[in-house]
């Protein structure tokens, strides 16, 4: 059996690797290098950033649900941004939106989900004692506390923060006359994505660096489980598309700071002409998808990666097209840089290029389809448990349905026209990157939870902050499509100055109560926890039943996470319910040769070569133990 | 004082449900349910998507239905009426595959439930199966995309020779109106000549601008081409006018065009809804500051002959102030007079 073999690879181990060198309060919680305590701090710091982000939407959506209410009770607070008569400061409006969006697009969903799984996940799963560089690892979180550091700063200063929308298109973003969070705000915003990405490219190098030098021993690409290969694609993503992202804030930084005209042309403001000529705004608008839309992709993959883990555990079954999962995500990662153009339709590009990029970005949704179809035969025929992380996976799957689906009337040029900069877009984009990759995060947590702080949280809670929390997603952002089909412009302060728009406030409100319940919501998430943290009921080793390598571990797994030697690995890690073997899982550290009454004809024959694996490695082990004593 | 409140309230709700979660703890532990694989819960939970998928579905499509006549916008031009028909025909195919994937998904939670003793099946995959729904949707998304292809060249192929010319100038935080004039031509402009007196930095030095007139609505005739020539002074904003199924963004030192035929003139439309105060209008959807969501402009449909009686009786910007043509040299300057005369 499993354990058995484990075993005598264990005793056979000396503990060269076990170093318990003395640490003191800093190394261990504050500047560690143990790859899962940095995970951690990734995921308590996105946590943070997760409930700004909410809280800055409540604001904004007070004031869409309920615009002639009296937020004055806010100025204890909000102070000379909330107006005499009592309303929001339609500038402050607008910062709220743009903070609202670069914190949850970057702070939660590519942080606080990438660099929370991504660092806990990668060594345990491959069998690596801990990532490449320890040090560059305990950077990359130290980077992204910086970053979000001046991006709190950034909330508090007289002239606000940043304001000119997540995108931070110029001119606007450039020129200081244009809107006050365009001047020490922007710096401000500026700054702090300077260091973000520098701790993504940290956090990238390492992890590729990691999951292609440190697999354990048969861990062979064809053996990874679906959440590692997508960590891995994710990381590749980011690597290639944020130094993009950087050259384009880096030239913004010229234009604003040394007189330059990258972005600036012909332009009158504030009663005087600037002097810039022979810029191009739409320059910026290329640089910056050329990040954003694989972005969107660096937010959702991980996403996927999670779930695809969840769902095969708690169906009980493999993954239904492990092969065609990978082929997908690859698909997907060389797409994500091809389409880019579909946010810019109407920008003015050339309509040949839109046409173009029209075809290219339709393309990017056969992968996504197959991704879901391969979900759906998973659960199939399955023998399904609803831990708490196997509901938010199926929830997943619904908004990745659900967004995706949408995705294909505005990668649609003709039809975009209508579409773009309306709420139809908001909806489209909460659900498939927003909500999915949120859900994704919630599995991760409440699946492997238990492996994190050696603890189980409570099941009803997670239920319970399930159904609300799915429940409440679809009562915010479905109404979204009715109002952007109707023409809602995004960004809009009120939408009473048009007739057009100048109805559908009972469904505003509906969506602003909605969206305060849902809140609330996580409230039951923070506590349970929190709570569990510390009064949680201890877990079992392997409380899924799980096949992956994490579960091998000791329930608190020190630095280097295997006490003895890292186990080997013999098989693929979705080896759920096969027929003939007695349990319905059989972890990835039981060899082939220990399982003859389950293998399948083709696996009977790698038994062979196996079994001369396991005799040379039994020969170096016992040379090595003669040598020593 | 609110804020009293709903500190109390929150600290209310977290001792309520910390109640309920020692209590069921204790349930829990007495009943032995936390050594079991799945739980009642189990359950309740593949019900619950059940009936989800039922209450969510039949509200989804009862006010989708209910709600088409305001959602749903009236067309006014005639290459809208091709793209709401790529519209709803991907919405017909999408909704499909909606409604088919998601009664799957919620549906097999409740079918497949843990049940003690049975196993799942082993079915890690089947390349038939794969190729299937790799090409399936690669034909439909093919078929979506040429549709779109078409209408899209359409659209943005050369305005005819004859359509009628509008400058549409996007600044903080208004929308400034050029015509042509009586020769259909735009007279050339620079930003830097821009003051309190010339918003959209008019050469006056170009004849053709001496009978560009500003409105302030923009008023073009039904069924004749309209080409709106955009541009933006100070930062991005974008022309949208949600009737003509039109957006073009406002780019400052890059000029946009967008061409279109308006169908229905206003007070067609007002009598189609039955509404005696409609109007088109113009918004802006480009971020460009405080007063983003005001940036309003009335656009106005009226019959053929209707509008060239209109543009007769339009002032040039140099018959409204004839100081914007004081400094030109002196032959220039003897044709502005004559312009103006021709005016009085
Ligand atoms: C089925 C595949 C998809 C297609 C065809 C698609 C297409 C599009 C298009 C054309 C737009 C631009 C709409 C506009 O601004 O007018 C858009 C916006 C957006 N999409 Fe998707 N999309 C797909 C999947 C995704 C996924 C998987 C994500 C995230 C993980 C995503 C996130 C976004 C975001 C964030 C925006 C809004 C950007 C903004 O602020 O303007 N999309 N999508
Ligand atoms: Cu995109
Ligand atoms: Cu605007």
């Amino acid at each position: 059996m499993a354990t058995a073999h484990t075993a005598t690879h264990n005793e056979a181990s000396h503990d060269h690797h076990d170093h318990e060198h003395h640490e003191n309060f800093i190394t261990k919680y504050i500047f560690s290098q143990d790859h899962k305590m940095i995970g951690k701090q990734f995921l308590i710091t996105g946590m943070f950033w997760a409930i700004i982000g909410g809280l800055l939407s409540l604001i904004f959506r007070l004031q869409l649900g309920f615009p002639d209410m009296d937020l004055e009770w806010l100025r204890p607070i909000l102070r000379g941004w909330i107006t005499p008569d009592g309303r929001l400061d339609p500038e402050f409006y607008l910062a709220l939106v743009t903070m609202h969006g670069t914190i949850m697009v970057f702070f939660v969903l590519t942080a606080g989900l990438s660099g929370t799984f991504s660092n806990f996940l990668i060594p345990l799963q491959i069998g690596a004692r801990d990532m490449a560089s320890g040090f560059m690892n305990m950077l990359s979180y130290w980077f992204f506390f910086l970053s979000g550091l001046i991006m709190f700063i950034s909330l508090f200063i007289e002239t606000g923060p940043a304001s000119g929308g997540w995108v931070v298109y110029p001119p606007l973003s450039a020129l200081e006359q244009a809107m006050p969070g365009s001047g020490l705000g922007m710096t401000l915003w500026l700054i702090a994505m300077t260091f973000f990405i520098a701790s993504s490219l940290l956090g990238g190098i390492n992890y590729i660096t990691t999951v292609i030098n440190l697999r354990t021993k048969g861990m062979s690409f064809s053996k990874l489980p679906l959440t590692i290969w997508a960590f891995f694609l994710t990381a590749v993503i980011g690597l290639l598309s944020f130094p993009v992202l950087f050259s384009a804030a880096l030239l913004l930084v010229f234009d604003r700071s040394f007189g330059t005209s990258f972005y600036l042309s012909d332009i009158y403001i504030g009663g005087e002409a600037l002097p810039n000529t022979g810029g191009s705004p739409v320059l910026y608008q290329h640089l910056f998808w050329f990040l954003g839309h694989p972005e969107v992709y660096i937010v959702l993959l991980p996403a996927l990666g999670i779930t695809s883990e969840v769902i095969a555990t708690n169906s009980r079954k493999p993954i239904f097209g492990y092969k065609a999962m990978i082929i997908s995500m690859l698909g997907i990662t060389i797409l994500s840089f091809v389409v880019w153009a579909h946010h810019m339709f109407v920008s003015g590009l050339n309509p040949f290029l839109g046409s173009i990029f029209m075809f290219l970005t339709l393309i990017i949704a056969i992968p996504s389809a197959v991704k879901v179809f391969n979900y759906l035969t998973t659960l199939w025929r399955g023998n399904l448990i609803f831990t708490p992380g196997m509901l938010f996976s199926i929830g997943l799957v619904s908004f990745f349905i659900s967004g995706g689906l949408t995705g294909i009337f505005l990668g649609n040029s003709a039809i975009d026209i209508q579409l773009h900069d309306t709420y139809f877009v908001v909806a489209h984009f909460h659900l498939v990157m927003g909500s999915a990759s949120f859900f994704g995060l919630m599995a991760g947590v409440y699946h492997w939870f238990p492996k994190m702080f050696g603890r189980m949280m409570d099941a009803r809670l997670g239920y319970v902050h399930f159904w609300l929390t799915f429940i409440g997603v679809y009562l915010v952002f479905f109404p979204m499509h009715y109002i952007g089909i109707a023409g809602f412009p995004r960004r809009y302060y009120s939408w009473t100055g048009f007739e057009f728009s100048n109805m559908y406030t009972d469904l505003n409100m509906f969506v602003s109560v909605a969206a305060i319940i849902t809140f609330g919501a996580q409230l039951i998430f923070l506590f349970n926890f929190f709570y569990s943290m510390y009064k949680g009921r201890v877990a079992s080793l392997n409380p899924w039943r799980s096949n992956t390598l994490e579960w091998t571990t000791p329930l608190h797994p020190g630095h280097g996470n295997w006490p003895g030697e890292i186990p080997a690995v013999y098989r693929w890690p979705y080896d759920y319910s096969k027929p003939g073997a007695k349990d319905d899982f059989i972890p990835q550290t039981v060899p082939l040769s220990a399982t003859p009454e389950s293998n399948l004809p083709h696996e009977q024959e790698l038994v062979k070569l196996e079994k001369e694996i396991i005799a040379d490695e039994e020969a170096v082990l016992v040379a090595d133990e003669s040598k020593e004593s | 004082m609110y804020g009293f409140l709903i500190i109390v309230g929150i600290v209310l709700l977290l001792f309520i449900i910390w109640m309920v979660y020692r209590i069921q703890t204790l349930v829990s532990v007495v009943k032995g349910s936390d050594k079991k694989i799945a739980s009642g819960s189990n359950k309740v939970n593949a019900f619950l998507f059940i009936v989800f998928m039922v209450v969510a579905g039949t509200w989804m499509i009862w006010y989708s239905i209910k709600e088409y006549n305001n959602y749903q916008l009236p067309i006014a031009s005639e290459h809208g009426v091709i793209t709401d028909q790529l519209f709803w025909i991907t919405m017909a195919i999408t909704g499909i595959v909606f409604l088919i994937t998601h009664v799957l998904l919620f549906w097999f939670p409740y079918k497949y439930q843990f049940k003690e003793g049975r196993k799942a099946d082993f079915y890690p995959d089947n390349n038939k199966l794969e190729l299937i729904w790799t090409i399936v949707p690669a034909f439909v998304l093919a078929a979506l995309v040429i549709g779109g292809w078409k209408a899209w060249s359409d659209i943005t192929k050369p305005a005819p020779e004859n359509s009628h010319v509008v400058e549409l100038m996007g600044y903080q935080f208004a929308w400034e109106v050029r015509y042509p004039g009586l020769d259909n031509v735009l007279g050339e402009n620079d930003y830097r000549l821009t003051n309190a007196s010339n918003i959209s930095g008019i050469d006056f030095t170009d004849k053709n601008s001496f009978d560009d007139f500003s409105s302030p609505v923009v008023v073009i005739p039904k069924g004749e081409p309209v080409l709106f020539r955009i541009r933006a002074r100070d930062v991005l904003h974008s022309v949208f006018a949600p009737h003509m199924r039109l957006k073009m963004d406002a780019v400052p030192g890059m000029p946009t065009r967008f061409w279109f035929t308006p169908t229905k003139t206003t007070e067609e439309m007002r009598a189609e809804l039955n509404d005696p105060e409609f109007v088109y209008e113009i918004a802006c959807t480009e971020i460009c500051g405080r007063g983003h969501n005001a940036m309003r402009k009335e656009l106005r449909v009226v019959e053929p002959a209707e509008f060239k009686k209109w543009l007769s009786e339009q002032k040039p910007y140099i018959v409204n102030n004839p100081s914007l043509v004081a400094d030109l040299p002196i032959e220039l300057k003897e044709l502005a007079d004559i312009t103006i005369s021709e005016h009085k």
